[in-house]
């Protein structure tokens, strides 16, 4: 029985020096690191450890929560069935400028995940087909979930998206 | 006409492709889904999703409210089977406290859970059903989700927006007579169950229309991290009630229903067969609930009892403390799923020790199981896309949050 402790050993012990950091609560555990590595690691927890599902990808945005030298993260819930484990890996996005790389093509669900990544955070995925807003409309200006989109800013919407038929035509 | 074109040549008709919308406000998407779709004649050729239309940015609001005020905002996600996202949300913040809520309160949990697996069920056989033209079967289902909502009203007063569950329990125990009410509600499902089966299961008609239509192959659930229903139709064996068991979901004896096909009919075949495994849980629930409080006694979390407050100064200053300053989980982050009635219902909180959650991030079963909808009506009929979209029941109420 594979704990989520004993995988962050693996990719800690895999990986050395990227894991950026390794975080423990409850028996959950995640490791931080660097876009650079992101590929790397979600394709050895893939292929070696058998992690099949990429869950749910999700953006955080730390400004003002602690001191750490990047604001945003990209996390990556991960799933295991076969061993029946979760495990968390998160991408340490130092701000707007800095780019992630896509996993569209390890996980289709990725494609409409990083879209809405890039919709409320403005992270920008590299090499993504197709990144465009998801939930907000085309006009919709800033990203809302950012700490300094305020909730109450209103944006008007005038006119709905004019083609939205790229979905499978650019998705093998 | 021209002397040529008298000749025996024949003029083609255009190829042209025909793009089309369907949806947003559409009768057979269900909700506010919208979809362009290109045509050969009635063949899709090309499908692009559009999503967002019932955008309220609830993780946004989640964020500028404290704990126990998201509990009615979760409700409003997966809006078939409401009480489940909120009973979900107060097992997360539980996880996140540490706290455990009691098993009485743990029972009436599972019950309306349950219930709301049925109702949500009910409701996409019967829609599903009708978008292809077969009324009654609405009829029969959501006459048996009205008897399910009146049991919901007399347990909390309210018949879809329960607000029901609590952080620490649930907001009240059960009234005199209720589980009794509940035990012949569950006998009727076998009736209702029984009749909606014997119209559809071996009906030619519905077969031709959903076997093979919309198929979501295994290979493709796992790249488009389907879950629930869908997924067990393409052969994932795969439920989180058995695999990691919550809400003590191991005491109780039930299956967890496989169909191999992946297709329109084998989704609406385990999605029969789950209403009839989620009565058994029920009764059996029923028979093993254990007595005691439905709350836990820690104030910390919850609200001391109203004599306290209002003759005790420390009652009343607990009380303040509690509504005004809410409840405070530690510095930490956790990811909490649970077995929704579309799939994997997961809760992301990423807590900075205040009474807000500093990033509550949700994982809608329905966003990961609508993504996948453009490919598999690709190269099918349009009539086969309205049969296929029902089937996969999509809620633009967690689709879109």
């Amino acid at each position: 029985m594979m704990t989520e402790a004993d995988v962050a050993a693996r990719v800690q012990e895999h990986f050395g020096t990227a894991v950026l950091d390794t975080y423990t609560f409850r028996g959950q555990c995640s490791v931080t690191v660097a876009p650079g590595s992101l590929r790397a690691v979600l394709m050895f927890l893939r292929d070696q450890l058998g992690f099949e599902w990429l869950m749910d990808v999700g953006g955080v945005d730390y400004l003002g929560y602690d001191e750490r030298d990047w604001r945003f993260e990209v996390v990556y819930q991960m799933l295991s069935m076969a061993n029946n484990v979760r495990f968390r890996v998160k991408v340490a996005v130092a701000d707007e400028s800095t780019e992630v790389p896509t996993v569209y093509d390890l996980w289709a669900i990725a494609n409409w995940e990083e879209r809405e990544v890039w919709d409320m955070y403005g992270i920008v995925f590299t090499g993504h087909p197709n990144l465009r807003r998801i939930l907000c409309h085309d006009e919709f200006v800033g990203h809302a979930l950012r700490k300094d989109y305020p909730i109450t800013r209103r944006q008007k919407l005038s006119a709905p998206s004019e083609n939205i038929l790229c979905e499978t035509s650019d998705i093998a | 006409m021209s002397q040529e074109h008298s000749s025996t040549e024949v003029q083609p008709l255009p190829s042209d492709l025909l793009t089309i919308n369907i949806g947003p406000a559409h009768p057979a998407t269900h909700g506010t889904l919208r979809l362009q779709v290109q045509l050969d004649g009635e063949t899709i050729v090309n499908a692009g999703a559009e999503i967002g239309y019932l955008h309220r940015g609830f993780e946004k609001q989640a964020e500028a409210c404290q704990y126990q005020l998201v509990i009615p905002y979760t409700e409003r996600l997966n809006y078939m089977g409401p009480v489940h996202n909120s009973n979900a949300w107060c097992y997360a913040c539980e996880q996140l406290l540490g706290i455990e809520a009691p098993a009485r309160a743990v029972a009436l949990r599972v019950i309306t859970s349950e219930l709301a697996r049925i109702i949500d069920h009910a409701v996409c056989i019967g829609t599903n059903l009708v978008d292809m033209g077969a009324l009654t079967n609405f009829w029969y289902m959501y006459n048996y989700r009205e008897k399910i909502y009146d049991l919901m009203e007399e347990l909390t007063g309210a018949r879809m927006m329960v607000n029901y569950p609590r952080i620490g329990g649930v907001s009240l125990d059960a009234p005199e007579g209720w589980l009794e009410s509940v035990r012949r509600v569950m006998d009727d499902l076998a009736e209702v169950l029984g009749e909606v089966q014997g119209l559809v299961s071996r009906n030619r008609i519905f077969m031709d229309r959903t076997q093979g239509v919309g198929v979501i192959t295994r290979e493709l659930a796992i790249q488009h991290s389907v879950t629930g229903p869908c997924a067990r139709a393409a052969g994932v064996n795969w439920d989180l009630r058995k695999a990691q068991p919550y809400w003590g979901y191991e005491k109780y004896s039930f299956e967890v229903p496989i169909e191999q096909a992946g297709d329109t009919y084998a989704r609406t075949m385990v999605r029969f067969r789950e209403m009839e495994e989620s009565r058994k849980i029920i009764l059996q629930a029923i028979d093993s609930i254990p007595g005691g409080p439905v709350m836990v006694t820690d104030h910390l979390y919850t609200l001391p009892p109203k004599d306290k407050v209002y003759n005790t100064m420390e009652g009343l200053i607990n009380h303040f403390k509690l509504v005004m300053h809410g409840i405070r989980p530690p510095r930490a982050e956790l990811y909490s799923a649970t077995e929704g009635g579309n799939g994997e219902l997961g809760y992301y909180i990423v807590s900075d020790g205040g009474p807000n959650a500093w990033r509550l991030r949700i994982r809608p079963p329905c966003f990961a199981n609508y993504s996948v909808f453009p490919k598999i009506i690709t190269g099918q009929l349009v009539a086969d896309a309205v049969a296929a979209l029902g089937s996969i029941n999509i809620i633009a109420g967690e689709l879109d949050r």
